[in-house]
Parts: structure tokens; C-alpha cells; sequence
């Protein structure tokens, strides 16, 4: 179980992010300590992939406080965040067409020591070393979520924000980035998830954020998960 | 042979090898010229319409260089792609890198501006009558090829032409900063959220493809005369081979610069009126059958 009793590794505070003149979060709150993994649970258009585009600092316009491992981020630009150690996967994945596997894998610069050497990378994901010539796009959809995820597993950053991995894939493959996911929560790895299943996500998390309208409106433990279901439906209309 | 030559199409061969030539030569100038603005298309969505201004900045910067400061042709070689290059990455700086986020029209207006104006203060400076600039010693003379006399500073252009765009090539599709490149090209703000500092590689790429102008600026200075207007000559040529082989295709703008330069000398051989028209005709036939260009991606 990870340590929540300490300091956060990441801690947001009334974050309001804009895209042009759409106001999209209204003081979103969270918090997630190290070692954790902790998901945005939300409908369509509640503000979970825009939360994570403005930790990564991707929007137009954002306030408030951002603090990793207790320095304010709010003001950075996108890149000196991720050198600061915070590595972003998108919900497209973001597989780039004009490079292959190995490209698209060695993209993101190590931006702090302890990432994945590349033999472990190739151990948890057999099929980007078979595939290491072919074009990135080629690959199946799981396939390319495996690289889009593998490849921010070598840079060292400490922080993973994940926006929904699951999302189009076959249940035997969500099965596996459930199993990827417990594997480098194991190595220490903090994920920030956004979900839309949330039956995955009681599969791979510690706590549970709901958001509503930009903001977050419910925090609920995974042992809590059962118990709270009739809140949770209400919340996700499933 | 030559006699069979001349049977079968009809034409003196030292006239199809001279235009052949002339043609490569040509094409030599429009591959790396095209090959600069498809590095700059692709990463800044920038139509760099100072490219042409630019490469007349090489060619001058080379006769500065022997006039004032008695730095000869390898020095230019060396010196002018990196100064002129500067000057590219402070226009990028202070011009062009407010415009990424409006209609490409804007950047289109103002790099049409920013050349008519270096080229006005060119020829507010040095007359438009032209300067003469000397082959240098180590590659004046000719070879006796037996069918055709070729002066060797003919050849060296072809020959260091190839050199620079293979080399740019290999750079962008086989090296690191070329996948960064690539990358980039397809989707910038993830490049930057993976923690590499893209607004200095667009400053970077544009101070490159400015420089690869100046190097063309420098091959073309003992060759065609230095003068303000050279470069706007050629640059409208230039972008009917860019339109034609697709822009941004780094080894579409290749092949076609050197191809159209071989089909307009061939033209001269075989239908001397049409040989200044030929290139916009193609132009036209592409853009009706693959509007993105040869090697486009449509």
C-alpha cells in the first residue's frame, strides 16, 4: 500500500484551466501521494483529460496551484514539466507515423535517472521488439498503447499520467495494461489515470477522484468501491 | 556513338549534353532550395517566401567576404551559411514566431515582405548590375570528356549539391534530431510535453534551411553573376518544383529539383520556346492529377 500520510508527490489546488474562451475547470483539487495510483473517474466532458493537459501544462490558460514533489509548476512551460519528471500519455496514444517503434520508443529524452532500461522494456513488452522496424501506426491498437506507455517507462519521470489506456481496446488487452499497470505501480511508478470503466479502474487503484462539471466532486477509497456503488452510478449514469 | 547519337533524336550531341548539363545544374540550385523551405514548411508551417532573398544574401556574403575582408571561396563555403543563417534565426526570433498561430497567409505576407525589403536595401547598396565573383583557382579549367568539354566548377556544384541534400536527408530521416524533427512535424505540443524545448528547434530549423539557401547562394556566386535580384529569379521556379513534388517532402524536393532542372535543359534541346514554361506546365498537370504533389502526402 502506498504512503498517503506524508507529503504528496503531486498536489493540485483550484486549478481552473481555460481553451480559448471556454472556462473547462472550475478549482479542481487532488492529490496523489507516491507509490499511489489514483483515477479521474467522470462522464464525457467532465474535465478529466483537460485536468491532465494542465498538469502537463497543454492548455491555453490555467490557475492556480500545481505543486510536484513541492514545487509550484503553474507557471512552467510543457516541456520544463516534464523534465521536472512528470510523463504524459495521450488518450489518441500519440504514436508517431513518420517514425518506427524504435524511434517512437527512444522519442522522450531521460529527463532523470531510474527509468526502465531498455532489456526490461522489451521483457514487459515482447511485440515492440519484434515490431522494432515497423512503422508506428501499424501497429494493433494495443500494440501502440503498450508503446505509448512503454515509451515514457525509460525516461525516469516518476509521475505517469495515463488518459483512459483502456479506451477501444479488447478485453483480453485491458486485461494486460491492468496487469502493466500493477507491474510499475510494484516498481514504484505513481500513475494519475483518467477512466471511464471504472470497473478497470477498481482493478488497478488506490483512491478514486470524481469530477462533475470542472471540479471535483467525490473521493472514494478502492475498499470503499462496493459499498459506494449507488453513489458512483449516480455520478458516472452507468 | 556520338554519330548515333545525333542519327536517333536528330539534335548535335554536345548541344543535348551542354543543355543536359545546364539542366543539372539548374536542378541542383532548385533541389536545395526546395529541400530548405520543405524543412521549414514541415516543422514552422511557414511558406518561406525570404528564401530567395536569402540565398542572394549568401552569394553577397561570399563577395564581402573576398572584397573587404580577402577571405576567399572556402572561407564563404564555411562562413556565409552560418552568418546569413544567423540572420535567419534572428528574423525567426523577432518576426515570424508570432505568426505560428494564425492563417498561413500571414506568414506568407510577411516573408514576401521581409524579401522584397532585403532585396531593396541590397539593391539600394550594390546597384543591380551585378558584381562578378571568380571561380576559385582549385576548380577553374575544364575536363575533356570526349564528347563535351565540362568545367569542373560545374561538376563541384552538382557534385556538393548531392552532398548537402543527401546529408540532409540522412539527418532528418535516420538521425535522433531528425526523429525529434519528424516528430515534431506531426504533432509539436507532444514533442514538447515529452520535455524537449521546441520553440528552439523551430528557431534552430529555420536558421538551417536559411543556411542551406546561403550555401546555394554561395555555389551560385561564380556562376550566375551576384547580383540583388538572383534570388528572386529563381525562387519562383523554386516553388513550382516545391508545388510539384509535394511540400514538405524532404525527398520529394529533392528528386524533383534535380528532375525538373534535366526536363527544362532537355526542353531547351528539343523545343527551345517552350523551355521557360515547361516547369509551370508539369505544375499545372500535377496539381490537376495529385494536388498534394508527387510525393505528397495527400
Amino acid at each position: 500500500m502506498a504512503d498517503t500520510t506524508g507529503k504528496p508527490l503531486l498536489e493540485v489546488k483550484d486549478l481552473e484551466a481555460w481553451y480559448g474562451e471556454s472556462h473547462i475547470l472550475h478549482g479542481v483539487g487532488i492529490e496523489v501521494h507516491p507509490g499511489e495510483v489514483v483515477t479521474l473517474l467522470g462522464r464525457n466532458g467532465a474535465g478529466k483529460t483537460t485536468t491532465l493537459r494542465a498538469i502537463m501544462g497543454l492548455v491555453g490558460r490555467r490557475r492556480g496551484s500545481i505543486k510536484y514533489n513541492d514545487r509550484e509548476t503553474i507557471g512552467l512551460r510543457s516541456d520544463l514539466i516534464a523534465r521536472a519528471g512528470i510523463a504524459y500519455c495521450p488518450e489518441e496514444r500519440g504514436i508517431f507515423a513518420s517514425l518506427n517503434v524504435t524511434e517512437n520508443l527512444m522519442l522522450p529524452p531521460t529527463v532523470a535517472p531510474g527509468g526502465l532500461g531498455i532489456d526490461e522494456i522489451y521483457k514487459l513488452f515482447p511485440n515492440l521488439k519484434e515490431r522494432a522496424n515497423s512503422q508506428g501506426t501499424k501497429l494493433s491498437g494495443g500494440e501502440q498503447q503498450m508503446l505509448a506507455i512503454a515509451r515514457i517507462l525509460r525516461t525516469g519521470a516518476k509521475l505517469l499520467l495515463l488518459d483512459e489506456p483502456t479506451e477501444g481496446l479488447a478485453p483480453v488487452i485491458v486485461q494486460q495494461i491492468g496487469a502493466m499497470i500493477r507491474e510499475i505501480k510494484a516498481r514504484g511508478f505513481t500513475v494519475l489515470l483518467v477512466e471511464q470503466n471504472f470497473r478497470f479502474a477498481q482493478t488497478v487503484a488506490d483512491r478514486h477522484y470524481v469530477m462533475e462539471h470542472g471540479r471535483v466532486v467525490d473521493m472514494v477509497g478502492n475498499d470503499e468501491l462496493l459499498t459506494s456503488l449507488d453513489r458512483l452510478h449516480q455520478y458516472l449514469g452507468v | 556513338m556520338l554519330e548515333t547519337i545525333e542519327g536517333l533524336i536528330g539534335v548535335p550531341a554536345p548541344l543535348l549534353f551542354g543543355q543536359l548539363l545546364l539542366g543539372l545544374i539548374n536542378g541542383a540550385f532548385y533541389a536545395m532550395l526546395s529541400l530548405g523551405l520543405a524543412v521549414i514548411f514541415g516543422l514552422l508551417n511557414i511558406i518561406n517566401f525570404t528564401h530567395g532573398a536569402q540565398f542572394m544574401m549568401g552569394a553577397f556574403v561570399a563577395w564581402m567576404l573576398l572584397a573587404w575582408a580577402g577571405l576567399g571561396y572556402w572561407w564563404a563555403m564555411l562562413l556565409s551559411p552560418l552568418i546569413v543563417g544567423f540572420s535567419g534565426i534572428i528574423l525567426e526570433k523577432v518576426f515570424i514566431s508570432r505568426l505560428y498561430k494564425l492563417d498561413h497567409l500571414y506568414g506568407l505576407l510577411l516573408t514576401l515582405g521581409l524579401g522584397l525589403i532585403i532585396e531593396g536595401v541590397f539593391r539600394n547598396e550594390f546597384g543591380s548590375s551585378g558584381l562578378p565573383y571568380r571561380i576559385p583557382a582549385e576548380l577553374s579549367g575544364a575536363w575533356d570528356l570526349g564528347f563535351m568539354f565540362m568545367p569542373i566548377y560545374r561538376g563541384w556544384v552538382v557534385v556538393a549539391a548531392l552532398f548537402f541534400c543527401i546529408a540532409t536527408w540522412l539527418i532528418i530521416e535516420k538521425t535522433r534530431l531528425g526523429a525529434y524533427l519528424r516528430a515534431a512535424t506531426e504533432r509539436a505540443e507532444l514533442v514538447q510535453a515529452f520535455g524537449i524545448n521546441v520553440p528552439r528547434m523551430i528557431t534552430l530549423t529555420y536558421g538551417a534551411g536559411v543556411a542551406l539557401a546561403a550555401v546555394a547562394g554561395v555555389l551560385a556566386a561564380p556562376i550566375y553573376s551576384v547580383n540583388p535580384q538572383m534570388g528572386s529569379n529563381l525562387i519562383i521556379v523554386v516553388f513550382a518544383v516545391v508545388v510539384i513534388g509535394g511540400m514538405g517532402s524532404i525527398l520529394g524536393s529533392i528528386v524533383t529539383g534535380f528532375g525538373l532542372g534535366i526536363v527544362e535543359g532537355l526542353t531547351k534541346v528539343f523545343w527551345p520556346e517552350a523551355s521557360a514554361t515547361v516547369i509551370f506546365v508539369i505544375m499545372a498537370i500535377v496539381l490537376l492529377a495529385r494536388p498534394a504533389g508527387l510525393f505528397g502526402k495527400a
